[in-house]
């Protein structure tokens, strides 16, 4: 079954594109849902608490518990509401109107003062139920008091001097917003919506159409037949990671550092791995309706969950780090997290290059294989 | 046609033949084909004749190389399909069911994607098109979306499609399938063209009407060769043998139970106020006062049709004793008007489906609705039954809109849609449960009809079986039986028979000519013209309207002519829809 | 009562159409099985196995004390030693180090003169998140090992603990959250996909001809729906709370009674959508197309309150929010009636909102 005719390539191809442009679910998946994922992603999926809401229940009435409190306030991390009894702030923790509460006890001041009984105890209590905040409540209040106390030593003109401290910076994101690595993560994801959830429907919607008989019927080859379902969809694909990057730099201001080759080098390779799961998928079991919740399991969902655009893949257990190798998602992620923010590193991008043809090729060989000249 | 093959013998050649050649589908256990042997000749149009599920579809593909035999031999344009396949698809028209048209293409986009594929290019193209075109008429609709043609466009663009490239083996699976009698016998004329430029033409088909066109015909039942040669030849064995009884004195329907009843008669069905009878071999026709058809009765010898000659093959009809009627309760004849249809009118956009009809039907009558798909008979049925809301005008069912009055006129009704739409993955007795259920029965009586229904129609072996895999004509019983359940004194049927094999429709229109003896009150639509001899009166719709409202005889009547005297239904359709396209 | 009796026979169907077969079963199946097994351990913001690429410049004990303290630490796995700056960027670039620290060659005698050695430490941007948390674990590393330094020097601490989740184990919030969503996927896809696979095979006309009304046509959708979504969140309970050790703190009741009007309320939405589709695959993407977003937008992903405002507002009408928080409220935190209940609030606002809607359309379009 060899040969390849441009010709019938050609007017396959044209035959798909006007196709594509006529369906109005494949329009909606094609622009209109890419655009309203990045926004959904770009402004719901942020990692950083900024205005954590806190209570403070204040049991001193000396002056430097007045001034530890006005210290919390003054955070542009926190907003603080004060709480006349415990049980109250109990309650407004377990309602989740504030993350974490501040108890300042009623010796706070004098063992401040150094009476000899200690350091001053003060009580810090966080919402375990939603363990990144909590986190981050606990970072911020230590942060206050530790530059409150330095303060307060200076001011007193103490040696209050740490023996060492350490200076962080970010590479590649110095405000170290999540927004920066979680939108092109995110546009990961679209592109698998595009790729897989779309292209799983096409094969199948000619088998059930009857189409796919009339097709088989005339001189077409398997190679054409092939290449016809992945053209059309590669072109759309990549019209729609440049929109998808043009709005993630244009309108939500992530920086954009990389190349426009190094983004279509990379691009190329996963949607020629995704649109080979979605055209295996299709052609596997010739129904839009299992080919459609096939895609989602296989294809969608482990690019949400395995591919480290929210979650690190470091930090899974082995095995799931294993089974992360052959999902395209994960590199591509890793790849384009890198071109936005790092830059067209070609070294770095390697691996996840060579991965991705892998998978371009492992997949597309899986569609070669299950795209029948036959109807059985 | 015939003249035609006879005349010029010497022409004829073999393009594909076929011999002992078995097709068995994984997970299937019976063989879809069975030791099937034949060929394809040039100068003939040869019909792929058989109900649903025959194994025409199966053995069409099998020649055009999109399936492998699981054994036998076959040879397509001296090539084996099955492994030489890439060398006959030049050669090769082939249009599936449907037409395998990309609907969201327009006319001249779909010509020219199967253009490039079959390499007709450049003035060749511009040449094919223009000729084909002009054949098919379709000129004035290049650029419309194939979706949005009627049927009979479909199948033509469907034709154009598959004549790219100049075939010698043109492979027709089902073009007669949703089209206008108007359109059909246009496209046959069409292919007779193609007949005579030497092409060789297999049509398949299920409706036995088409078939007896064909210069030679194979004919499938179940998988199995039930014969094969010229429709003249298979229906010979019954010359002599089928008669009209005409000027019947007492109604029809008791009368063609007692004549199913007597040993003689093999088949027969109702054919306007007359009853078509075929009789046994060796036989001679009954006195018809013995079944009380009154003293003026008489038998007229009638030409065998194809359809007879295949229920004889397959062993004559159904009895003509309803067992399902007798289960019925009977209602009382009152000459009231139960349906009623005013100034209906149904648009979508500026499109009107169905456009101001008015009819009537009186309690204890069969109304059928007449028409090729796309007419608006579908859409007139939906608005009848409540399905749809009418743009303009009332549908009245028992006095009674029952868009309004829900639930107490709706238990009333029975209804049996287009395709038997029963819960596939549900068993037969599920199936069952169900529909009494909804339909307030339970308890004891609720298992009392349900084996009721088992028994009248032989459902027992299949009661755990899901529905999907049922054959079509257990589907069709099963899908009568849940609308019967709960006695309606409506009926409504919405192309209750498509695609059933001619044993099964007999056995079918038995039950409802029983109900109908019992007082219930049948509406029902139907493309099949023969079928539509069996209602008291017909509505023939035709591009929304309706076009003519009267018994059958009268319709037939009021198209005779000098050369037509007696002409069928299907002459009564085009000529009615003729004069109103000339108009 | 015949009303009854006929929706039995509806739910009866219902239930046997989505069960009767293997693919319908593996349908509600399969997402459970599946994201019971692979979110828990996969969906965590916790940082484990970090990587970490150390430059010391300097010689002295200290410096080697804490290089030492760092490699042996369990928070970091991959230790890299690495000897120039250059190597630091490289290994920083290619992901190999999630946190690169330096430190100079003066840090020793600086400590020992009285000042201040500063430690820097470079971060994977990229990664900020991650990263973040694993500079806490560096803190922690370096002021441990100050106190061990000088014992009487102990600054005035904050003592800190996490209430529900002593550990802040990222499962004990993945799970609650869980049950929420996979509920969502089962009721949607029995409520929408259902209606419209009975509209492609003909038998809604048959429904709607029969004597029964639009009304317990959709108490017949409806019924099945709830029975699932209970049954599937009782799974992913029992699976949390017996296998995953998620320790359950509330009360059953309310998490039941919460369960009902968001199973409602998916309802209401499944209905509204196979009331706009004629086929599974508009269904199919209308659903998929609600679901994407209301499941980003529900604070499972990402905290509602690091929204923007507006978007926190416009979340609202999303079901799946309330829900995550009466899971994680009953599970964790023992939540109390008025506070379950000020969350049931809006999902009876949304089942009456979308089930009226349903009706309306299904009126008009059929009946």
């Amino acid at each position: 079954m060899k040969g390849l005719s441009f010709r019938r390539l050609k007017a396959l191809c044209w035959k798909e594109t006007l196709q594509i442009f006529r369906d109005p679910s494949s329009n909606l998946i094609a622009f209109v849902l890419p655009i309203v994922l990045i926004f959904i992603f770009g402004f719901g999926i942020n990692l950083d608490s900024s205005k954590l809401r806190i209570g403070v229940y204040n049991q001193d009435s000396g002056k430097d518990s007045a001034d530890f409190t006005a210290a919390l306030s003054g955070s542009p991390w926190l907003t603080v509401r004060s709480f006349e009894s415990q049980p109250e702030m109990e309650r407004a923790l377990i309602d989740s109107q504030i993350r974490g509460f501040v108890v300042i006890p009623t010796d706070f001041s004098r063992r401040l003062q150094n009476d000899g009984s200690g350091p001053a105890p003060i009580q810090l209590v966080t919402d375990g139920s939603e363990p990144n905040p909590a986190q981050f409540v606990s970072g911020y209040v230590n942060g206050v008091w530790q530059l409150w106390q330095a303060q307060r030593a200076e001011d007193r003109g103490q040696n209050m001097k740490r023996e060492i401290a350490m200076e962080p910076r970010y590479r590649y994101n110095p405000s170290a917003e999540s927004r920066n690595f979680l939108i092109p993560g995110s546009i990961t994801v679209i592109m698998t919506v595009i790729g897989a959830l779309l292209t799983s429907l096409v094969v199948a919607r000619e088998w059930e159409r009857g189409t796919m008989e009339a097709l088989l019927a005339s001189p077409v080859t398997r190679a054409e037949l092939l290449l016809s379902k992945v053209l059309p969809y590669y072109a759309l694909g990549m019209v729609s990671l440049l929109l998808c990057v043009g709005v993630a730099a244009g309108f939500l201001n992530v920086p954009f550092r990389g190349s426009i080759l190094s983004l279509i080098v990379t691009g190329t390779f996963f949607l020629l791995s995704v649109l080979g799961i979605g055209l295996a998928i299709s052609s596997g079991t010739r129904n839009q309706f299992n080919a459609a919740q096939g895609a989602l399991n296989a294809a969608f969902l482990p690019a949400m969950m395995l591919s480290g655009f929210i979650y690190e893949v470091s930090s899974m257990p082995a095995f799931l780090r294993g089974v992360t190798q052959i999902i395209p998602a994960r590199h591509f992620v890793s790849a384009i997290q890198t071109i936005f923010q790092a830059g067209a590193l070609w070294k770095v991008l390697l691996p996840d290059i060579l991965m991705l043809m892998g998978s371009s090729v492992l997949f597309l060989g899986l569609t070669a294989k299950l795209t029948r000249r036959r109807m059985e | 046609m015939d003249a035609k093959r006879d005349g010029k013998p010497q022409e004829s050649r073999v393009v594909a033949r076929f011999d002992g050649v078995k097709k068995v589908f994984p997970g299937r256990e019976t063989p879809a084909l069975d030791d099937v042997s034949g060929e394809i000749r040039t100068g003939v149009i040869t019909g792929l004749v058989g109900p649903d599920g025959a194994g025409k579809t199966t053995l069409l593909r099998l020649m055009a190389g999109l399936l492998l035999p699981t054994s036998g031999q076959l040879e397509t344009l001296g090539h084996d399909p099955g492994s030489e396949a890439h060398l006959i698809r030049d050669e090769i028209g082939y249009m599936p069911q449907k037409f395998g048209l990309y609907e969201d293409l327009t006319v001249i986009e779909n010509l020219k994607l199967h253009a490039s594929l079959r390499n007709v290019m450049g003035d060749e193209r511009e040449e094919a098109f223009s000729r084909l075109l002009d054949f098919t008429d379709l000129k004035r609709f290049t650029s419309r979306f194939a979706g949005k043609l009627s049927g009979g466009m479909k199948q033509k663009l469907g034709l154009a499609c598959a004549l790219l490239g100049q075939p010698k083996l043109l492979l027709l699976d089902e073009p007669g399938v949703g089209v206008d009698p108007v359109s059909r016998k246009e496209l046959w004329s069409m292919v007779g063209d193609l007949i005579e430029r030497g092409i060789a033409v297999v049509w398949s088909t299920a409706y036995l009407d088409e078939a007896e066109l064909c210069g030679s015909a194979i004919v499938l039942s179940e998988g199995k060769l039930l014969v094969t040669g010229t429709p003249a030849e298979i229906s010979k064995p019954l010359e002599g043998r089928c008669y009209v009884l005409k000027n019947l004195q007492t109604a029809k329907r008791p009368l063609l139970t007692k004549a199913l009843e007597r040993e003689e008669v093999t088949d027969g069905t109702i054919q306007g106020h007359n009853l078509r009878l075929t009789l046994a071999k060796g036989t001679e026709p009954f006195d018809p006062k013995e079944i009380g058809a009154g003293e003026k009765a008489e038998w007229v010898k009638a030409k065998p049709r194809f359809e007879d000659a295949f229920i004889d093959l397959l062993g004559g009809g159904p009895g003509g004793e309803s067992v399902l009627a007798q289960h019925v309760k009977e209602i009382p004849l009152d000459d009231q008007v139960v349906i009623e249809a005013e100034h209906l009118t149904k648009e979508f956009g500026d499109f009107k489906a169905t456009d101001d009809v008015t009819f009537q039907v009186k309690r204890g009558e069969i109304y059928g609705l007449l028409g090729p798909n796309g007419a608006g008979k579908s859409t007139t049925f939906k608005m009848m039954c409540g399905l749809l809301l009418p743009t303009k005008g009332k549908a009245m069912v028992v006095g009674m809109d029952l868009r309004k009055s829900a639930a107490k006129a709706r238990q009333r009704l029975g209804y049996m849609a287009q395709k038997f739409s029963l819960y596939g993955n549900l068993t037969v007795s599920q199936n069952l449960e169900f529909f009494s259920g909804i339909y307030g029965l339970s308890g004891k009586q609720q298992r009392e009809k349900m084996d009721d229904m088992t028994e009248i129609f032989h459902l027992k072996p299949y009661l755990g079986t899901p529905t999907d895999s049922l054959s079509l004509g257990y589907k069709q019983r099963l899908a009568l039986a849940c609308s019967v359940m709960h006695e309606p004194d409506l009926l409504f049927l919405d192309e209750p028979t498509s695609g059933v094999d001619p044993v099964t429709r007999r056995e079918f229109w038995t039950h409802i000519n029983g109900l109908v003896e019992r007082g219930v009150t049948v509406m029902v639509t139907t493309h099949f013209m023969d079928e539509a001899e069996y209602c008291d009166r017909i509505g023939l719709v035709f591009r929304g309207k309706l076009i003519a409202n009267g018994t059958p005889d009268e319709l037939k009547d009021s198209v005779a002519t000098a050369e037509n005297p007696d002409p069928s239904m299907e002459d009564a359709f085009i000529a009615l829809v003729s004069g109103k396209e000339e108009k | 009562m015949n009303f009854f009796q006929r929706i039995i026979a509806l739910v009866r169907k219902e239930f046997r159409s989505l069960l009767g077969n293997a693919s319908g079963r593996a349908l509600l199946i399969m997402p459970v099985l599946l994201q019971t097994i692979l979110f828990p351990a996969a969906a965590t913001l916790e940082v484990k196995n970090a990587s970490i690429a150390v430059y010391n410049q300097d010689a002295g004990a200290p410096s080697v004390e804490l290089m030492q303290r760092f490699a042996a630490s369990g928070a970091f796995t991959e230790f890299h030693s690495v000897n120039s700056q250059e190597e630091i960027e490289r290994t920083m670039e290619a992901r190999d180090a999630l946190v690169a620290v330096t430190i100079p060659a003066d840090f020793s005698r600086r400590i020992a003169a009285g000042e201040t050695g500063t430690i820097q430490v470079l971060l994977d941007g990229r990664r900020s998140n991650s990263a973040q948390i694993a500079f806490s674990y560096l803190q922690t590393i370096v002021d441990n090992y100050l106190k061990e330094r000088h014992p009487d020097r102990v600054p005035s601490e904050i003592v800190t603990r996490a209430w529900f989740n002593p550990n802040l184990e990222y499962r004990n919030f993945v799970l609650p959250n869980l049950v929420a969503v996979i509920t969502t996927i089962g009721a949607l896809i029995v409520t929408a996909l259902s209606v419209a696979r009975e509209r492609e095979q003909g038998t809604f006309d048959q429904l709607l001809v029969s004597p029964l009304t639009p009304e317990m046509i959709m108490i017949g959708k409806a019924v099945p729906a709830v029975v699932i979504a209970f049954v599937q969140a009782t799974v992913i309970v029992l699976v949390a709370v017996f296998i995953y050790q998620v320790p359950f703190r509330g009360s059953a009741v309310l998490l039941y009674g919460g369960m009902f009007f968001y199973a409602l309320s998916l309802v209401g939405v499944g209905l509204l959508i196979s009331a706009v589709c004629n086929t599974q695959q508009q269904a199919f993407l209308g659903a998929f197309s609600f679901m994407m977003p209301a499941m980003m937008l529900s604070g499972f992903a990402a905290p509602v309150e690091n929204m923007p405002h507006w978007l926190q507002i416009a979340t609202w009408p999303n079901p799946v929010r309330h829900f995550v928080e009466i899971v994680k409220g009953v599970f964790l935190k023992d939540a109390s009636l008025e506070r379950v209940a000020s969350l049931i609030l809006p999902l009876i606002v949304i089942s009456t909102v979308t089930l009226g809607a349903a009706a309306i359309m299904y009126r008009r379009k059929t009946a």
